[in-house]
């Protein structure tokens, strides 16, 4: 699977040195190794999910809880989960990290991912999202940082797309 | 059975614990019985007072936490039966008031009216306990022993739909959050010296 190994490390690192606790996911391929490492992380408790509203709802509890979390997602995902998003997450101030993967978009060979890509971003601007666009490995750290210091100092969503050229090796 | 009167029999149990409730009728009748900053009222994103309570079970597991749920916000988010059941924090309690109907909206008869049986639900999604009561001495019983038995429980309890006489909470969403946030600093913080103390 030509899902960069190198750079789901560097995302899992950053999101570590972030002080993540609590990861919800919802397994999808860009994701696979992320979720794996997760998974095997003693340090980190990985939620899996049925659908991504959940997700919404568990990062809600864990912030208040005063616990780092960060959703794992794809963009499918994001828009599965916007009214909590709204309606939860923005209506009550919750910090979110939520880590997307940007399917759909320029060099996407599915079919079925092509009108969730071309939808999200008009989205996260129409929602107000501060959005980072993660294409090169230099960026990971500092801009994953970035997001999760905005998110707890505004304590609104923000988040991060995983596009192809970051997550794919053809 | 009256919804405010289980509220009621139960609220001496609640009032250590981590609350959260749904929005509407739930909310409004255990405010009228007493606010407390470690009570939290969902008032809206219906379906996901139960993925917070498992968020905090999760991040806080040596506190109680008591999820106050109703058939209509459980069946917008059935999935959080089975993603409850995969982690079974012991220290997290779901409460599901099912009045068979959207009282807060007019009172349309839900699923749980023709048949769907939210206990089934909840013990093939894999809830290791899960107790159904239909009086207030059971109901009681269920709670207090589901407190006592640090394991993952969903009861789920026919009530009336019967609305209370007034939904006003003289309490607005962001204060609610705030306090919320900071009484479960607050607990944290108690349970952490308390440790450090056990330990000298």
């Amino acid at each position: 699977m030509p899902v960069s190994v190198t750079n789901s490390k560097l995302i899992y690192e950053a999101l570590k040195a972030c002080d993540v606790k609590i990861m919800s996911a919802l397994p999808e391929t860009w994701l696979v190794h992320l979720i794996r490492m997760a998974d095997d992380d003693p340090d980190v408790t990985l939620v899996r999910l049925a659908k991504e509203e959940e997700g919404i709802g568990i990062s809600a509890g864990a912030h208040l809880a005063g616990v780092n979390s960060a959703l794992l997602m794809q963009n499918h995902g994001f828009l599965a989960a916007i009214n909590p998003i709204v309606s939860l997450a923005q209506l009550y101030k919750i910090p979110l990290l939520m880590l997307v993967s940007y399917r759909g978009y320029m060099g996407e060979k599915d079919p079925w991912q092509t009108q969730g890509g071309l939808a999200t971003e008009p989205i996260l601007r129409a929602l107000n999202i501060p959005t980072w666009q993660l294409t090169s490995a230099n960026d990971i750290y500092p801009r994953l940082k970035d997001a999760q210091t905005l998110a707890h100092a505004s304590l609104l969503p923000v988040a991060v797309l995983l596009t192809r050229e970051l997550m794919w090796e053809d | 059975m009256l919804r405010i009167d289980a509220l009621q029999a139960i609220y001496p149990d609640l009032e250590d614990c981590i609350v959260v409730t749904i929005m509407g009728a739930v909310a409004a009748e255990l405010y009228s019985l007493g606010h407390r900053p470690n009570f939290f009222y969902l008032e809206h994103a219906m379906g996901l007072a139960s993925s917070m309570g498992l968020g905090i079970a999760l991040s806080m597991p040596e506190h109680q936490v008591v999820v106050l749920d109703g058939d209509g916000s459980l069946l917008m988010n059935l999935g959080t039966l089975s993603t409850m059941a995969r982690y079974k924090p012991g220290n997290l309690l779901h409460i599901v008031f099912d009045n068979e109907s959207l009282l807060s909206v007019g009172g349309f008869p839900t699923a749980t009216s023709s048949g769907t049986n939210l206990a089934d639900i909840a013990r093939a999604s894999g809830v290791p306990c899960v107790k159904e009561s239909g009086t207030i001495q059971s109901f009681q019983v269920s709670v207090s022993e589901a407190l006592k038995s640090k394991t993952l429980t969903t009861i789920v309890s026919k009530v009336e739909a019967i609305s209370p006489n007034s939904f006003h909470m003289d309490l607005t969403l962001l204060e609610n959050r705030f306090q919320f946030w900071r009484s479960l600093q607050v607990m944290r913080n108690q349970s952490k010296t308390r440790k450090t103390e056990r330990n000298k």
